[in-house]
């Protein structure tokens, strides 16, 4: 017996977007506290704490979120001897991952700012938590806008794979519907509108404040 | 914590993971050259194409990008029966990798074909070149060098994606690995040896890429750019 991919079944699989958006902005917000850390760290002149953030930057981008996953969702629990549920599991493999792309982006974006300025905010004097605070990190937040938007694109798109230990979001709520109405030449394109739905205004919004940036620089479009 | 951990199990299944791990290879170089054949052409027709396949790239472009490569492949995989196409796991794979490269491939060659001069097009053109051979002799070489580093980021990124085609059960590294670790509940093990696996892949790949770059674009200039210019 199946049944047919009617309206309560469109709005059940509305109403998932709602976990995409929360895994998406609870894993946004942990992984921005611990990447500033790690961008402050790559920055920093001591040599073990820069090799250390490099280390797990190096680790986490040259490896699969899905291994990141199952290692926080299956791993963990057989050490640990107790069940995790998919979301503390969840929540935790994305919060690590995004803290180390945008870790590496606020890195770039701190070391943009020219040498000179740190001189003068050194020369004010200012200690040198408070020349980041105060001189260092305002700057660098505007050359961070655009590539932190993008990734919370990708952050969104990631979440999807969430689906796979079995945490509803939406795409886990696609398949869900799929195995009642095996109907998913309709379900699956849907689901991919609605990411698309999420995704794409932010797309144009990095795009665009990128180009607003470049303006502002003085850099040619284009180039 | 009172777990013992047991990697001699894995040691005896190694031969299994490595076998995965090959078709991981396999399906990432494949997709790579096909994706980049594809990303060429669609770079070509966006940049000088019609108005309308030009939009069409670009719609394609934005899709590709602005959704999970995982519904990319439940589409090929489970939705394109039900329109009679259907195939493997491994060819679903193998595609849908692909279409997603070339539409990664096709916005960042964007950007090195927009960043050859203006004036050499130009020239080009004042010698009555098509725009095909402006697009093959001045404009391709140039645009590719740009272009070198965002392509190499992007092969790591597709082979450490392509663990997400074992959702639908292509045998490679990350579907092995399931099937190894739930026969022996030796999780943490197996996971483990995998992605460390996985790490050793990508900086293998980032050192080849790297000496690519070098033997193309770096030893001497080559022929075809000599005149050219």
């Amino acid at each position: 017996m199946s049944r047919d991919f009617d309206w309560p079944a469109f709005l059940f699989i509305l109403g998932a977007v709602r976990w995409t958006v929360l895994l998406s902005l609870i894993a946004f917000a942990g992984g921005a506290v611990f990447g500033l850390i790690l961008a402050v760290m790559r920055t920093s002149r001591f040599v073990v704490l820069r090799g250390l953030a490099a280390a797990y930057i190096g680790v986490m981008q040259g490896t699969p979120v899905l291994m990141q996953l199952f290692l926080a969702f299956y791993g963990l629990a057989v050490l640990t001897g107790v069940r995790i549920d998919p979301w503390p599991a969840v929540t935790l493999a994305f919060t690590l991952y995004a803290a180390a792309f945008l870790g590496e982006i606020w890195r770039g974006a701190i070391q943009a700012i020219p040498r000179t300025q740190w001189e003068a905010a050194a020369a004010l004097p200012l200690p040198p938590l408070a020349q980041l605070r105060h001189v260092i990190l305002p700057q660098a937040l505007r050359i961070a806008i655009p590539p932190t938007v993008g990734f919370l694109v990708q952050l969104i798109k990631g979440t999807s794979i969430a689906s796979i230990i079995g945490f509803v979001e939406l795409t886990r709520a696609g398949q869900l519907i799929v195995n009642v109405t095996f109907q998913p030449m309709i379900v699956y394109p849907i689901i991919g509108l609605l990411y698309f739905a999420l995704c794409w205004p932010l797309s144009l919004a990095s795009k665009r404040l990128e180009g607003r940036m470049d303006a502002a620089l003085g850099v040619k479009p284009g180039s | 914590m009172k777990y013992v951990f047991q990697f001699g199990i894995v040691r005896d299944h190694l031969p299994e993971l490595i076998h995965g791990a090959w078709l991981t290879v396999q399906l990432s170089v494949g997709a790579f050259v096909l994706g980049f054949v594809l990303a060429v052409v669609l770079a070509f027709l966006r940049s000088s194409g019609p108005r309308p396949v030009r939009m069409a790239v670009g719609a394609y472009v934005e899709f590709v990008r602005n959704t999970p490569f995982l519904v990319q492949l439940f589409v090929i995989y489970f939705a394109l029966p039900e329109i009679g196409i259907r195939m493997e796991a491994t060819t679903a794979a193998l595609i849908g990798m692909s279409l997603n490269f070339a539409g990664y491939g096709t916005e960042i060659l964007r950007s090195g074909i927009d960043a050859v001069p203006r004036p050499q097009i130009e020239a080009g053109e004042s010698m009555g070149l098509s725009r095909l051979a402006i697009f093959r002799h001045i404009v391709v070489f140039q645009a590719l060098r740009t272009a070198y580093p965002a392509l190499a980021s992007q092969f790591v990124l597709l082979m450490l994606g392509s663990s997400i085609v074992a959702a639908i059960s292509a045998e490679e590294l990350t579907a092995v690995t399931n099937t190894l670790q739930s026969t022996t509940f030796r999780a943490f093990e197996f996971y483990f040896v995998a992605t460390g696996i996985y790490l050793a892949m990508a900086l293998a790949s980032r050192l080849v890429l790297s000496a690519l770059y070098w033997i193309v674009f770096e030893r001497g200039q080559p022929a075809r750019l000599t005149w050219a210019r």
